[in-house]
């Protein structure tokens, strides 16, 4: 299969690189990671006339945490870089789990963190994590960088609130009020399949009590589900079974899934509950040890 | 398929998107080719170098047949433009040996029969290739996770496996 013809150009700067994605009027893509891209462009379900291959930029595969906890993630930075990060691991709990389910180990040496979160699959795992992360992206234009907080930057599915002309550079993970906890698990037919239901639990905690609680959905909806006002239930109580159980059943309640090959509405909805119920149990018996 | 497609695709396109000249570094030596960008890597290796060791399979980017390793890592060949590689390296199933002198992963699939159609063969050694750069002492569970984007549809992976266990045993010996 071969995509349709388009121009190429790989820039050394950022600055390169947005006046290219600017003077394409919005028939220009980024090409990072490519591991969405390259396979939409070759079924031509993307036909830019312009790729920008920002891979020869300097400076973007990074992870790190600031001094006050906040977590950065450059656009660069691949999905294994995560997958093997002793700071995530030590870290951010919701990251380290599911940096390991993305895909499978060959998409994870080229994927990118930023992409995934861009391309905006309904099935995508990290547009979920940022969401109960309660993260933003940093995005820069020709007028230069802004902000958009994750809960407006999934408009639907495979749309962002990006404009044409810009590049998202940065994901940011605000630092946990107090010890970051949390958890993802997927239920995929195969490795690297796309996700039957998923669910990203992020908390941050004061010894037994939670201090916030966030929680999103993939492959259950029409886009990535939001269901931070469902798990905001659990703020200021502990993880008590009866509150798990409340809390289970409100996601669940949340979820929008279809049946289809990968089982029926009311399976889906039920991998929620469990999903949520596994998460957070795990994380009341890590309380007590 | 057929040879024609390289040519094709190299015949120089309407308009204004240039052929771009790339120098790829292909299994220790340096090979410039004339392309257009939309050219895949598993393309350029297979019919512009003639390198056919690099196997298509879905081409959907699912069952890692044409996995090579960038800059020493394994990446899906099929979902890479060949332009992306300029000034890097890749290495091939033709890198791993020769026909009197078998890399350790090829021996291990000799000796424990870890193919019968053999054309997922060459993805699934380059994956275990990489996996055992990284990691020389893996558990079975280990190279299961690693092989686990490498589909095959004869041996249901058992003598894999044993045939990445078996490598990596001769190569700690050695």
């Amino acid at each position: 299969m071969y995509p349709s013809r388009f121009k190429y150009e790989a820039p050394k700067t950022l600055e390169e690189a947005i006046a290219l994605l600017d003077a394409g009027k919005g028939d220009a893509k980024v090409l990072a990671g490519g591991q969405s891209l390259v396979p939409m462009l070759k079924l031509r379900f993307a036909f830019p006339d312009q790729i920008v291959d920002i891979n020869n930029i300097p400076d973007l595969d990074y992870h790190r945490f600031d001094a006050d906890g906040t977590l950065r993630i450059g656009a660069l930075c691949r999905h294994e870089d995560l997958e093997h990060s002793q700071t995530i691991a030590l870290g951010q709990p919701t990251i380290a789990a599911a940096a390991p389910l993305v895909a499978d180990p060959i998409v994870r040496t080229r994927g990118t963190f930023v992409g995934s979160v861009c391309h905006a699959d309904p099935q995508g795992d990290w547009a979920a994590a940022m969401i109960a992360l309660g993260g933003h992206m940093i995005v820069q234009g020709p007028k230069g960088k802004r902000t958009i907080d994750m809960k407006d930057f999934v408009l639907g599915p495979y749309t962002n609130a990006m404009n044409y002309n810009e590049i998202a550079i940065e994901a940011v993970i605000p630092a946990p009020k107090g010890v970051a906890r949390g958890g993802y698990l997927k239920l995929e037919r195969r490795v690297g399949d796309f996700a039957t239901a998923s669910v990203a639990v992020s908390l941050d905690m004061d010894g037994g009590k939670v201090l916030r609680a966030g929680i999103a959905l993939a492959g259950v909806g029409g886009k990535t589900i939001d269901a931070n006002a469902e798990a905001a239930f659990l703020v200021g109580k502990e993880l008590s079974p009866s509150n798990i159980v409340k809390v289970a059943e409100l996601v669940a309640a949340k979820a929008e899934p279809r049946t289809d090959h990968r089982g029926s509405s009311e399976y889906k909805r039920q991998i929620v509950r469990t999903f949520v119920t596994r998460i957070l149990t795990a994380q009341s018996a890590q309380k007590v040890a | 398929m057929s040879s024609s497609l390289f040519e094709e695709v190299q015949t120089p396109p309407s308009g204004d998107i240039s052929v771009r000249r790339v120098t790829i570094n292909v299994n220790g030596e340096p090979r410039t080719a004339d392309i257009e960008p939309r050219l895949l890597l598993a393309d350029l290796l297979r019919q512009g170098l003639a390198l056919t060791g690099t196997h298509k399979g879905c081409d959907t980017t699912n069952c890692g047949a044409c996995t090579v390793l960038f800059d020493g890592r394994p990446v899906k060949s099929c979902t890479m433009l060949a332009a992306q590689a300029d000034g890097h390296n890749v290495q091939t199933v033709e890198g791993l040996g020769t026909a009197s002198e078998l890399d350790p992963v090829q021996e291990g699939f000799k000796q424990e029969h870890g193919l019968q159609c053999g054309f997922c063969t060459p993805g699934m050694m380059m994956s275990a290739k990489a996996l055992l750069e990284r990691n020389p002492n893996p558990t079975e569970d280990e190279i299961r996770w690693a092989l686990s984007g490498n589909l095959c549809r004869c041996t249901g992976y058992q003598n894999i496996v044993k045939a990445v266990l078996w490598a990596a045993e001769k190569m700690r010996s050695n």
